[in-house]
């Protein structure tokens, strides 16, 4: 499919790009057709800075399996690195 | 023995508002004269297989540009960091775009090897927008939607700022003769809204033709996808050049065109 249909998710933290670190506050999510990945379609990430309106962005081009498998270990990271470091889950803000 | 010949390069023209956007523009070599083609690109934006596809249609004896839709987001040179800064803003601002068309339109008939017909091709998102340029823009001898999702809103790909009108209800005001091509695999458009599309183009009399093919979906031309039918693509092409024959050629040979 080709459509615009992007799900936008604020972020907090860094990324590094061409020109070396720089702070992200947006990651730009969408299924859609890839640049480059020889997918049709592809889950496609961008991380950017978009309250200082850079253009820089870190991108990502994951077939759809490869999506769930990286969501199923952001979890357990996220577990197992809060249970280590005693640290309490934060809840997602709405 | 024929001559085969032509120049390819990025150019500048007005587009809409008078903006000056970036196009890459293929032509045979000659005094012509040529008909005019306009590629409307799909939506991730330009790429090496939408530069083959300006070159193909001059080898094939017409005057072809395609304008970055996603130039007034071109900060970094890269195309692909482009149409993700222009996706993230919701997408191509149909009015905008058919001013880049529109002016892409003016280009090639200013040309002093111009035959005076202008056709269009869009893919993807660019068909949806030969839909609309064939409604909305006077002067389009000729056009070609190549599997273009959203003629008839979706859910998910409706009615928004940028794209504020269904082209599907503008099908009354079509003034172009309108050649579809389609995959019956594909999702966007599904079957059943290329249906609808061809229902509404007889329901006003249109002067069109759809092909449709089994085994394909979308982007089936696109030999650098897992997407592409060799067979089905080859034989769409034949059905591509012998409407822009009837079409967009007149009574003189073009000087340069390869003969095939």
């Amino acid at each position: 499919m080709c459509t615009y249909v992007t799900e936008k998710a604020e972020m907090f933290g860094s990324a590094k790009g061409p020109q070396g670190w720089f702070k992200v506050d947006m990651a730009n999510v969408y299924f859609d057709h890839p640049f480059h990945a020889p997918l049709d379609h592809s889950l496609n990430i961008d991380f950017v800075n978009e309250a200082n309106g850079s253009p820089t962005r870190v991108a990502v081009e994951i077939s759809a399996e490869s999506a769930r498998r990286l969501i199923e270990k952001i979890q357990a990271a996220l577990e197992a690195g809060e249970a280590s470091h005693s640290i309490p889950p934060e809840p997602v803000k709405a | 023995m024929p001559y085969n010949g032509m120049i390819a390069e990025n150019v500048m023209i007005p587009g809409d508002g008078g903006d000056e956007i970036e196009c890459y523009y293929a032509r045979p070599l000659g005094s012509g004269p040529f008909p005019g083609v306009v590629l409307i690109h799909h939506m991730p934006g330009w790429d090496e297989w939408t530069f083959e596809v300006v070159r193909r249609l001059a080898h094939h004896g017409y005057a072809a540009i395609t304008p970055h839709l996603y130039h007034r987001y071109n900060t970094t040179g890269s195309y692909d960091d482009a149409a993700a800064r222009g996706r993230a803003e919701g997408g191509m601002v149909d009015s905008q775009v058919m001013g880049d068309v529109g002016g892409c339109m003016t280009y090639l008939r200013n040309q002093v090897y111009a035959n005076g017909k202008v056709g269009v091709i869009g893919f993807c998102s660019g068909g949806r927008h030969v839909v609309l340029a064939g409604s909305q823009l006077e002067g389009v001898d000729a056009a070609v939607d190549c599997w273009g999702g959203g003629v008839i809103p979706t859910e998910r790909f409706g009615i928004s700022p940028q794209r504020p009108v269904a082209p599907i209800d503008l099908t009354e005001q079509i003034n172009a003769p309108l050649l579809g091509i389609f995959g019956n695999e594909d999702t966007m458009p599904p079957p059943e809204d290329v249906d609808k599309q061809e229902e509404a183009l007889k329901r006003f009399g249109k002067s069109y033709e759809f092909h449709r093919y089994d085994g394909a979906g979308h982007a089936f031309f696109c030999w650098d996808r897992p997407s592409y039918r060799q067979d089905q693509a080859v034989d769409a092409w034949g059905k591509i050049f012998a409407f822009y024959e009837r079409y967009l050629s007149t009574a003189d040979v073009p000087e340069g065109a390869t003969v095939s």
